[in-house]
């Protein structure tokens, strides 16, 4: 049987929420979409988020962040990132995130931010561009 | 660019990718491969194998931090089933070792299926010798929640131990054949579990009814299979297991089994290569040739069956002598 590539994505909870029922449900919905897909389970810290997507060679890293935190736990994890050298890997973003801060995390270099009420296709669909581009 | 001197100097970015290149078949994977192979033979492959849900991966983690503390360098590979649906794949075995994931001595790599039968990846032997080569003292395979035929993982591990939980079964589950003649340690987990003390008996008893003579290389050395109780959850009995899986080691080392595990280990590396890149090299001549042109016509009229076309076309392969 071939194999053709896959897309490989790690799908983390940093930090201490405790709420990963959307993290699972986002995880399904990508195997569903033929990813292969990472779970890190909870309260990770940042280091082990880094570390992970280090020995798993990953393309994609989904946060699920419930707790506020995100513009925090996005900048350290950036300069983390590029102290790995996990130049090649994308940073997402998903869970209870404000409108208004979207911008803010782009500007960090959040690739794509996946705000409470995003569809799965629109999901999968802002990963595909991720790596299509 | 991917370097061989930063996968030999442990670098766990560069071999992640090497693996990653592997699993995607990147047409640079081979001179790689050959560039590493001189540099393994160092490390000791345990197989982790068993039934979904008796708690392999748990296990694992308890196990890297009883060799952790021997200052072993560990690293892990873990396979689950990709989806054949979908193609995708959930890799949740790691999860219960990722306490161990910033110990920079630890390296977990999970590995999804991606259609392989026999409870492995087709990239997990070549994963094997870039951690080898990347200077790991033992690397444990966890397997797919294996069945009952489910044995591939022998042919690769030095060690093969299968886990099972009590009260799966009246005797003749243990007696069944396949990957129960294969195991050479047994580990009854979640022995607190009523009627652990019967399945390490029945198991104990299968293996006394094993016979010698048959196939498999881990009967001729003279090991007598173990069986071991442990709590992976609170860790009961795994220094023992841990201190098991080193004695075999120690075992086979001593009784030249190591190299004769290699031998076999080699043998069929050889083969499953020579199958990959046979195939792939004589489907190409076959393709190109002008018979293939003319017999695939011929089906599409409707002239020859695909079967009696099959046979002339490979009836035209003739590169070998044959010696007998």
């Amino acid at each position: 049987m071939e194999t053709k590539n896959k897309i490989r994505i790690l799908i983390a909870k940093p930090g201490l929420d405790g709420h990963d029922k959307g993290a699972k449900i986002v995880a399904l919905a990508l195997r569903d979409a033929g990813y292969e897909v990472i779970y890190s389970g909870l309260h990770q810290t940042l280091e082990q988020i880094t570390q992970t997507a280090t020995q798993e060679a990953v393309d994609i890293i989904g946060l699920s962040i419930m707790s506020g935190a995100h513009l925090p736990i996005c900048e350290k994890l950036i300069n983390m990132m590029k102290e790995q050298e996990l130049n090649d890997v994308y940073l997402t973003v998903g869970g209870v995130i404000p409108y208004q801060d979207i911008p803010k995390l782009k500007e960090m270099g959040v690739a794509a931010v996946f705000p409470g009420g995003t569809s799965f296709e629109e999901i999968t669909k802002g990963m595909n561009r991720l790596i299509e581009r | 660019m991917l370097e061989v001197k930063n996968i030999l100097a442990g670098n766990q970015r560069a071999g992640a990718r090497m693996i990653r290149l592997i699993e995607d078949n990147d047409p640079t994977v081979f001179g790689l491969l050959k560039e590493l192979y001189p540099h393994v033979g160092h490390a000791f492959i345990i197989g982790i194998t068993g039934s979904p849900g008796v708690g392999k991966s748990t296990l694992i983690d308890a196990l890297i931090s009883e060799f952790r503390k021997l200052d072993k360098k560990i690293a892990v590979i873990a396979v689950d089933p990709t989806s054949p649906f979908s193609g995708g794949a959930i890799l949740g075995d790691r999860l219960r070792m990722q306490r161990h994931a910033t110990d920079k001595r630890v390296f977990i790599r999970s590995m999804a299926s991606r259609g392989q039968k026999g409870g492995l990846s087709r990239a997990t032997k070549d994963a094997s010798i870039v951690l080898d080569a990347m200077g790991y003292d033992i690397i444990i395979i966890e397997t797919v929640g294996a069945g009952q035929a489910d044995f591939d993982i022998t042919t690769l591990a030095h060690s093969t131990g299968i886990i099972s939980i009590p009260g799966t079964g009246d005797g003749i589950q243990a007696v069944k054949a396949g990957i129960l003649e294969t195991g050479d340690i047994f580990i009854v987990n979640k022995s607190d579990k009523p009627d652990a003390d019967a399945s390490v008996y029945e198991l104990k008893m299968m293996i006394s009814m094993r016979k010698p003579p048959n196939l498999k290389i881990t009967r001729k050395t003279g090991w007598t299979p173990r069986v071991l109780k442990t709590i992976a959850q609170n860790g009961t009995g795994v220094k023992e297991l841990a201190d098991t899986f080193l004695s075999h080691f120690d075992f086979m080392k001593k009784n030249n089994f190591v190299d004769q595990k290699r031998n076999a280990m080699e043998t069929s590396y050889f083969n499953s290569l020579l199958q990959d890149l046979t195939l792939k090299k004589l489907l190409l001549l076959m393709k190109n040739s002008k018979e293939y042109k003319e017999v695939l016509q011929k089906i599409q009229e409707g002239s020859i069956d695909p079967l009696s076309a099959a046979e002339h076309i490979t009836s035209k392969i003739c590169i070998f002598e044959n010696n007998d």
